[in-house]
């Protein structure tokens, strides 16, 4: 039977769980997290249910039903608490080359997939990828070795918040609108009485309401794009979003629910400080022109408790990037109609193709899981799942049109401003750092700067120190191909979880 | 003034919660309620922490940013393991959580004894005393060394 | 005279470096971008610790004489305005030219035996290094662990290294780069050397580019492991491999490894040509409170692929060296390509089968450390000065090279 392994258990992974299921295929469902739904169904744990969760969610049915199909399903594998650390490149891609020493070593104590190690191909399409994970406690040790070797490979990794910075944005207190939407749905805790919503994108819309609905008083939202360029994002052949249905009722539910609470929308404004010593106590918004300058004299100071800040989205490359998988110039990974990657064997779904929320994340889920299993393109489910693949690719394109980053955002830095959050590398010595070495490598000047060379590794500043050193030196053209998203470890584990034998180290030295 | 994180009251919540089961867990030796379930950091934050860790560089307080495991501000020693997203770890009861702060080790030393002197003499480094360096000064073989 | 540099990697930059302040008028080609191949891989190793005595063991001390007064004419020159740490406070605004420190650290060398046969083999090689000059001072356990307080319990001898040093390889590069710019040299980055200009007597005259074609009166390679690629293109191939190291990198903690610390296979390792996997630990701290735990040898090409089996030994060894480093979490990890020579020397000197072509190049994982002493001896040689250490053994013409040393074509 084919084995399809699948990174990720968001709405992308759980679409493409079902589809490749559907198809008669093995599959193993890994996740970081403890429970599947991804960051968009972020629920509460077992020990803390609740009557009426529901209310918490748009889908919910959808999501249970999912959810306990596939818990039920004995062709269908889920762990849980699985963190992919690795992904080797297997000998049918990449360049020739001898030695393969470890791939697939039969390890006692690992759950395979049965695979053997020699085993030639036998699918013309397998990319003889290893996959490393560690099922236990987060960050903990002598978790479960996992190395799998699948026939196809489904990576559904989503993506995280993107937080542009702002004076201010490291104070405790500034959280991302995902940590607010993450302790909010996850534990019933709210990040402040006060709370400004701040950046750009429909996505804070439902934690504006989120936030709502924990009892805090949002004292607004404030959208970085101006209400002109928003109607020309939503607005323009507004027939195609009548097609969108739910995508459309949701985002009229979020309006209304706006109105009900009397939260102010304010289009074409920035948090642009953060006030605070220990902890923010205020901000300040500024109006800004069309492409996110702040407009002098507009600023207004509003005593807040906690700020959620994010300006869209930052797919979770690393896995892909490991894979081998070609990405697009705006990266995200390329795919085909078929959602394969450039890499045998190797198909994505959801935000890590393009940021497009949970339908379309479900439609190219269940379309790369359909494939992945061997299914063709005439299919009658997959024939739907391609309809509302592009209907809602249409409106992913609406979202980046209306909300998009523009450049004067970083007009609002100080010198002082923190870039990248793990290093403190600010902004005034990452401009002069790569001023005076004049380099055009991305590599060279990350080890120059340590900007994005935290634990983090780049996850939050990356993209922010791209544009801020292609805005620096517009002319110098990148020497290198150096991207953030090269992450070879995915994760940080422990030595003793990395090394061969790490009892035996244990064992050396208590003796 | 500032109010911090704090739980959604279960009276008030629509969601209608379960009780759920009560645990504690300690911080610095000081101990909080949580439920189980809920993660280290929220417990943390529902408890009134806001920061639990000193940036390296400049010192500066950080607690929870990104809230979903990809920042690392969170990270503090859980059980005696450093580094533990505190976001994404699960709280269980009696777990001992340690805040963790790693200042910058101190710039190195000057590459020659002529500016040796200038070295000394700049404004102190601003991020907490680094722990005494066990090969010092009063290290025969460190006062060897420098003198080769 | 003009002087072609092909490689802006540490060897080409200290050769630009060195060149252009005698008053040549030096062009620097690079392929990509300067400091991120090779030069961007290792850890900046500035050892005489892991050298027996011979030929690169004397280039190894002439560069750690030259070192300290190279970073200190970089200060001064390019004005290290921002803290060696490179974070928080301390920066100069507004100053211009806020170089950051290359970081150069004398912090000495620590090499531990952890097996009571590598007892005697650590003690006679360092006794052999004595003989030829190096500070190399055997000490007790009880003193190895004053200087290194979570060594390990099961080691079983050490021999203490005050001259070895570390420094930032990147920064040291864009710095020599950014100098030998200031002298005057000009470079020309994404530009790749497709072939040779011969003049009529046969000699190379320049080189031809993605750019167009490039006269001078000297061409000197500095392409690291892609040299023998690039010397194939000028006709006349010098036999450099590609040997891919890898190195992890741990989380910040608060410093607690002092030295550069190796296990004893060190020294087997770097001096073997075996084409299968070898490691042995070099462990240290860096200035942002990280640890680098290196590193691999193993000849597979120019392969990059992560290989777990690899870093899986490499954390094994580093554990077993410094115990507590089996709970601190590996965030990253770096890999690159040494340029490997069969003799295990530098090629250093004009080729003996084509006027005009000088090679700087085979440092394999010493380039760091070898880099400015390589640029001193070629300075010389190329300015008919008489070098401060015997050139010959890193002659392209030496005999140990010549069955690997093609016609030219």
């Amino acid at each position: 039977m084919r084995e399809i392994l699948i990174i990720g258990a968001g709405p992308a992974g759980l679409a493409a769980a079902r589809a490749a299921r559907a198809r008669g295929a093995s599959v193993t469902l890994l996740d970081a997290a403890d429970d599947v739904g991804g960051q968009y169904w972020r629920h509460l744990p077992a020990s803390l249910s609740a009557g009426r969760e529901d209310l918490l969610h748009h889908g919910w049915a959808t999501f249970t039903a999912l959810r306990s199909d596939l818990d039920d399903d004995p062709g269908c594998r889920i762990v849980r608490g699985a963190q992919v650390w690795a992904i080797e490149r297997g000998e049918t891609t990449g360049r020739p080359d001898a030695a393969r020493p470890d791939a697939a070593r039969p390890d006692a104590g690992n759950r395979d997939t049965g695979r053997p190690d020699a085993e030639p191909a036998e699918h013309d399409d397998r990319g003889g990828h290893v996959v490393h994970a560690l099922a236990g406690p987060v960050d903990g040790t002598d978790r479960e070795r996992i190395t799998l070797t699948p026939d196809a490979l489904v990576l559904a990794t989503g993506a995280h918040d993107r937080t542009l910075p702002f004076p201010g944005w490291d104070l405790p207190g500034v959280f991302t609108p995902g940590a607010a939407q993450a302790l909010a749905k996850g534990e019933r805790v709210t990040v402040g009485e006060r709370v400004a919503v701040a950046g750009a994108g429909p996505f804070l819309l439902p934690v504006a309401a989120s936030l709502v609905q924990t009892g805090t008083t949002v004292v607004g939202v404030f959208e970085a794009s101006r209400a002109r360029t928003l109607a020309a994002g939503w607005l323009s052949r507004p027939w195609r979003l009548a097609r969108a249905g739910k995508k459309g009722a949701e985002l009229a539910g979020y309006a209304a629910g706006q109105l009900r609470h009397r939260i102010p929308y304010r289009t074409g404004t920035a948090v642009i400080r953060a006030h605070g010593t220990d902890a923010v106590t205020a901000v300040t918004v500024a109006k800004l022109d069309r492409d996110w300058r702040p407009i002098p004299g507009t600023e207004r100071r509003i005593p807040v408790d906690a700020v959620c800040a994010g300006h869209g989205f930052t797919p979770r490359l690393e896995l892909a990037v490991a894979a081998g998988c070609v990405l697009t110039g705006d990266s995200f990974v390329a795919v085909d109609d078929a959602q394969r990657t450039s890499e045998p064997g190797v198909y994505a779904a959801g935000e890590i193709t393009g940021i497009g929320g949970v339908e379309l994340a479900m439609a190219e889920g269940s379309i790369a899981g359909h494939h992945a299993a061997g299914g063709d393109t005439g299919t009658s489910p997959v024939r739907a799942a391609r309809v509302a693949r592009g209907v809602h690719r249409d409106i992913a394109r609406r979202i980046e049109a209306a909300h998009g980053i523009r450049p004067g955002w970083s007009s609002w830095l100080d010198d002082d401003t923190v870039i990248c959050r793990c290093e403190e590398v600010r902004h005034g010595p990452l401009r002069d750092t790569a001023a005076a070495t004049a380099s055009t490598s991305l590599r060279s000047l990350k080890l120059s700067t340590r900007a994005g060379l935290g634990i983090c590794q780049g996850r939050m500043c990356g993209r922010t120190v791209d544009a801020l050193l292609r805005q620096h030196a517009p002319h110098a053209h990148r020497n290198d191909n150096a991207t953030f998203d090269h992450r070879p470890l995915a994760f940080p584990l422990r030595l003793a979880e990395l090394a061969d034998h790490p009892k035996d180290n244990d064992r050396k030295e208590s003796a | 003034m500032t109010v911090p994180p704090f739980p959604v009251p279960p009276s008030q919540d629509p969601i209608r919660p379960d009780p759920g089961t009560s645990i504690r867990i300690s911080v610095d030796e000081t101990e909080y309620p949580g439920r189980a379930g809920q993660t280290i950091a929220g417990v943390m934050l529902a408890a009134g922490l806001l920061s639990w860790r000193y940036s390296s560089g400049s010192g500066a307080p950080r607690g929870a940013f990104c809230g979903i495991g990809v920042c690392f501000d969170c990270l503090a020693t859980v059980n005696g393991q450093r580094d533990v997203r505190t976001c994404q770890r699960r709280a269980v009861d009696g777990d001992v959580v340690v805040t963790q702060h790693d200042p910058l080790p101190r710039p190195p030393r000057a590459p020659a004894p002529e500016s040796a002197a200038e070295s000394a003499s700049e404004p102190a480094h601003r991020s907490a005393p680094e722990p005494p360096h066990p090969s010092g000064p009063d290290s025969p073989l460190r006062e060897g060394g420098s003198g080769a | 005279m003009d002087v072609i540099v092909i490689g802006a990697g540490i060897i080409g930059a200290a050769v630009a470096r060195e060149l252009t302040r005698s008053g040549i008028a030096v062009t620097v080609i690079e392929r990509g971008a300067a400091a991120s191949a090779t030069s961007a891989s290792g850890e900046g190793n500035v050892l005489v610790s892991d050298k027996e005595p011979g030929p690169e063991l004397v280039l190894a001390q002439y560069s750690a004489r030259l070192w300290p007064q190279v970073a200190r004419e970089l200060a001064d020159e390019l004005g290290g305005t921002i803290p060696a740490d490179g974070l928080g406070g301390g920066h100069r605004a507004g100053s211009g030219a806020a170089f950051p420190s290359i970081e150069f650290d004398r912090k000495g060398g620590l090499v531990v035996a952890t097996t009571d046969a590598g007892i005697e083999p650590l003690r006679d090689f360092a006794a052999t290094q004595v003989a030829a000059g190096v500070d190399a001072r055997p000490v007790t356990l009880d003193e190895a662990r004053e200087l290194e307080p979570d060594l390990t319990p099961s080691a079983t001898a050490a021999v203490y290294y005050p001259e070895d040093a570390q420094v930032q390889p990147v920064i040291a590069t864009e710095a020599l780069l950014a100098s030998a710019r200031r002298s005057g040299a000009s470079v020309l980055e994404g530009t790749e050397v497709t072939g040779g200009l011969r003049g009529a007597d046969g000699r190379l005259s320049g080189v031809r580019t993605t750019a167009g074609d490039l006269h001078a009166d000297a061409v000197v390679t500095a392409a690291g492991p892609w040299s023998a690629e690039l010397t194939a293109r000028l006709g006349a191939p010098v036999p450099v491999q590609p040997r891919r190291g890898v190195v992890l990198v741990t989380s910040r903690m608060r410093p607690r490894i002092f030295h550069k610390v190796y296990d004893a296979d060190y020294v087997d390792a770097v001096g073997s040509g075996d084409a299968a996997l070898q490691t042995s630990s070099v462990i240290e701290s860096t200035a942002a409170g990280t640890v680098l735990i290196g590193s691999s040898r193993q000849r597979i090409g120019f392969d990059d692929r992560l290989r777990v089996a690899v870093l899986r030994e490499i954390a094994a060894k580093a554990a077993n060296v410094f115990p507590f480093l089996a709970d601190t979490p590996a965030m990253r990890c770096y890999g690159g390509f040494r340029p490997f020579v069969p003799d295990h020397l530098p090629l250093i000197g004009a080729d003996p089968r084509l006027p005009g072509l000088w090679h700087a190049t085979g440092h394999e994982g010493a380039g760091i450390g070898l880099s400015v002493a390589t640029a001193a001896l070629l300075r010389d040689l190329m300015t008919g000065t008489e070098p401060a250490i015997d050139a010959l053994p890193f002659s392209p013409a030496r005999p140990s090279l010549a069955e690997h040393l093609q016609e030219v074509m």
